[in-house]
């Protein structure tokens, strides 16, 4: 599997007559791990769903490895590219296997039997995910970090170079938060697919990703590596909050601390 | 917490996985075919039972003699009467099963049935208007007022539901739905009203049987639910994409709006006919879909097949029943499925996670 690399140009986008992405542009290295980071509003869902070609730009455009996503036949781009939106919906009974299954949706054609390689495809996901012992658990009986997995393992399915995730920590335990970027590593690490991921959390975004995209009123607030980016004027600008970054103890990374009003000692 | 290596024995797990998956899905087909046998074993009692049962019932050597043409007594007669009939409902059933499964899959609503675009509401009104303005009184002339009462509110549900930003929702298709059913609904009120003639044929179209049918109703329904059962059976698979919500189908390669309109067609296409022929028949559409979902699973190219069978079997026993009952005089089937389905019905609603389609 080749890494590849995702290019937003001049994107103006939004929701009928409001503007949220104002003029966004943006490079996303191929078999990298980039987060898009940013307070409420701020446009970074928007950027990831024109990114999935999930929302047509009013100006500019997208490119997947210098191709213009909207001329991509839509079977052609799930193969190259994945989307995970934050609240996907699991049909009531439907089993942890059915679910991953269907993430070769795009493989298949309507007469095309499910073939060997989609077996495979399936078998992998869900090795990959540690799902496989649940395979035919019904997804309604598992905890929200299984089920998490069981989502990426769908993704995983599909076997795309390019997976764009939206917010895939929310609602999890802190455990099974760190549990899923360290599956999402793994899975850029050993097969270099490219991931693009907004997060809320800024220390695990700090973290996880190779760059870091700070956004702030619907336009790139700042792009780089984390070390260069998680700064104190950075999260003021952004978030509007009063902080100390310091270095991570155990990995060196950036780490923020709020101060708040009750932050002294 | 484990550390996730992807390259570590990915081939004994998957052999491992394989063999215990395929082990699941071997016992997942195997009653898959078990529930589809029964299935097809009751619709043959139905069918059965519905030739035979009656204001005077018949026997075997009747059956066999009627079935191959002869028509010497009058059980014969009787036989040959029900034959048609027999097939009405058959057909009635499956195509209310199909439309309801597809109309809960393209809204990802449970409690969605076949009416829920307009249909039955559209039809009635042309209908209606049609006896009421027109004269109409010929069985062809029903069907095809009834079938373009159907589709064009139909049409009009689905380009109300479109407006703005982000097109058909189901949310949206089934407010729009309940908006125009309630207004369509009441303008038909107001044309029968004044019109004291024809309020006894209105009255027996509006509650929905498959008494009296005939070979020429029978006919011209034909090729729009054939259409309608080809065109449902292929929007199965965008059925399983919609289901997993629009944005995940949307990034696993689906057009969302395609899937949508497709699916929306077949529904109309199985259920318009339909209700220009028998009135509208409730609770099948809602019903039928999920007690077959205990047997098929989620998966709509099993789904829809089996929901053919399951309104199959539901609605020529319905139709038994309400000969049975108020022997010799009949019930009308729409009654008797309000019966039978107004507790399963209930039972969905307080037993399943409404919502969670």
């Amino acid at each position: 599997m080749s890494a590849s690399s995702l290019l937003a140009q001049d994107l103006v986008a939004g929701y009928g007559e409001r503007t949220i992405l104002d003029g966004v542009s943006l490079k996303v290295p191929a078999g990298h791990t980039t987060a898009i980071v940013g307070a409420n509003a701020c446009g970074k869902s928007t950027l990831l769903r024109v990114l999935a070609r999930l929302l047509t730009p009013a100006k500019g455009g997208v490119l997947l490895n210098g191709k213009d996503v909207h001329q991509l036949p839509s079977r052609r781009l799930a193969q190259q590219l994945g989307f995970l939106p934050q609240s996907p919906i699991a049909p009531e009974g439907i089993s942890v296997l059915e679910l991953v299954s269907r993430g070769r949706h795009p493989h298949q054609g309507l007469f095309k039997r499910w073939s060997a390689a989609d077996e495979a495809a399936v078998a992998d996901a869900l090795a990959a995910t540690h799902m496989s012992e649940l395979a035919e658990r019904h997804v309604d009986e598992l905890s929200g970090g299984q089920r998490q997995r069981v989502w990426i393992a769908m993704a995983l399915a599909q076997q795309t170079d390019v997976l764009l995730l939206d917010e895939p920590t929310t609602f999890l335990d802190i455990n099974h938060q760190v549990d899923v970027l360290d599956l999402l590593t793994d899975l850029n690490r050993e097969r270099g697919t490219t991931i693009v991921m907004v997060l809320h959390e800024l220390n695990l975004a700090a973290r996880y990703a190779d760059q870091l995209v700070a956004m702030a009123g619907g336009k790139v607030y700042a792009v780089g590596p984390p070390e260069k980016i998680l700064t104190e004027a950075m999260v003021r600008d952004v978030f509007g909050l009063q902080s100390r970054v310091i270095e991570d103890p155990i990995t060196g990374k950036p780490m923020m601390i709020p101060l708040g009003r009750h932050g002294g000692r | 917490m484990p550390t996730c290596s992807l390259k570590l024995h990915v081939s004994n797990r998957s052999t491992a996985f394989t063999g215990s998956a395929v082990a699941a899905l071997k016992q997942h087909a195997a009653r898959r075919m078990a529930g589809g046998a029964v299935l097809l074993g009751l619709l043959g009692l139905a069918a059965m039972l519905s030739v035979a049962l009656g204001a005077r019932n018949v026997g075997w050597a009747e059956i066999t003699a009627a079935l191959s043409g002869q028509v010497d007594t009058m059980g014969d007669a009787a036989v040959a009467s029900r034959l048609p009939r027999t097939l009405l409902a058959m057909l009635a059933g499956a195509a209310l099963g199909v439309s309801g499964g597809v109309m809960q899959g393209l809204t990802r609503n449970p409690l969605a049935d076949p009416g829920l675009l307009g249909v039955n509401a559209g039809a009635a009104l042309a209908v209606v208007i049609g006896i009421a303005w027109f004269g109409i009184a010929e069985t062809q002339r029903y069907i095809w007022t009834a079938i373009a009462g159907a589709a064009v509110a139909a049409c009009a549900v689905y380009a109300i539901a479109s407006l703005g930003r982000g097109g058909a929702t189901p949310l949206r298709l089934a407010l729009a739905g309940a908006a125009i059913t309630a207004a369509l609904s009441s303008l038909t009120t107001a044309v029968v009203l004044p019109r004291g003639d024809i309020g006894g044929l209105v009255q027996s179209w509006m509650v929905g049987g498959v008494g009296g049918a005939t070979y020429d109703q029978l006919l011209p329904v034909l090729p729009f639910l054939a259409a309608g059962f080809i065109i449902s059976l292929l929007a199965a698979r965008k059925l399983n994409m919609l289901a997993l919500g629009d944005d995940t189908a949307a990034g696993l390669g689906e057009k969302v709006a395609v899937a949508r309109a497709m699916s929306a067609v077949g529904a109309v296409l199985l259920c318009g006919p339909i209700t220009a022929v028998c009135g509208p028949i409730g609770f099948v559409g809602l019903v039928v879909p999920h007690a077959c979902r205990l047997l098929a699973g989620s998966d709509y190219r099993w789904l829809l097949p089996f929901s053919a069978l399951g309104g199959a079997v539901l609605l020529t026993f319905s139709d038994v029943a309400g000969r049975m009952v108020a022997h010799p005089a009949e019930l009308d089937v729409g009654i008797v499925t309000a019966f039978v389905g107004a507790p399963v019905f209930i039972w969905i609603v307080r037993n399943r996670k409404v919502g969670s389609l």
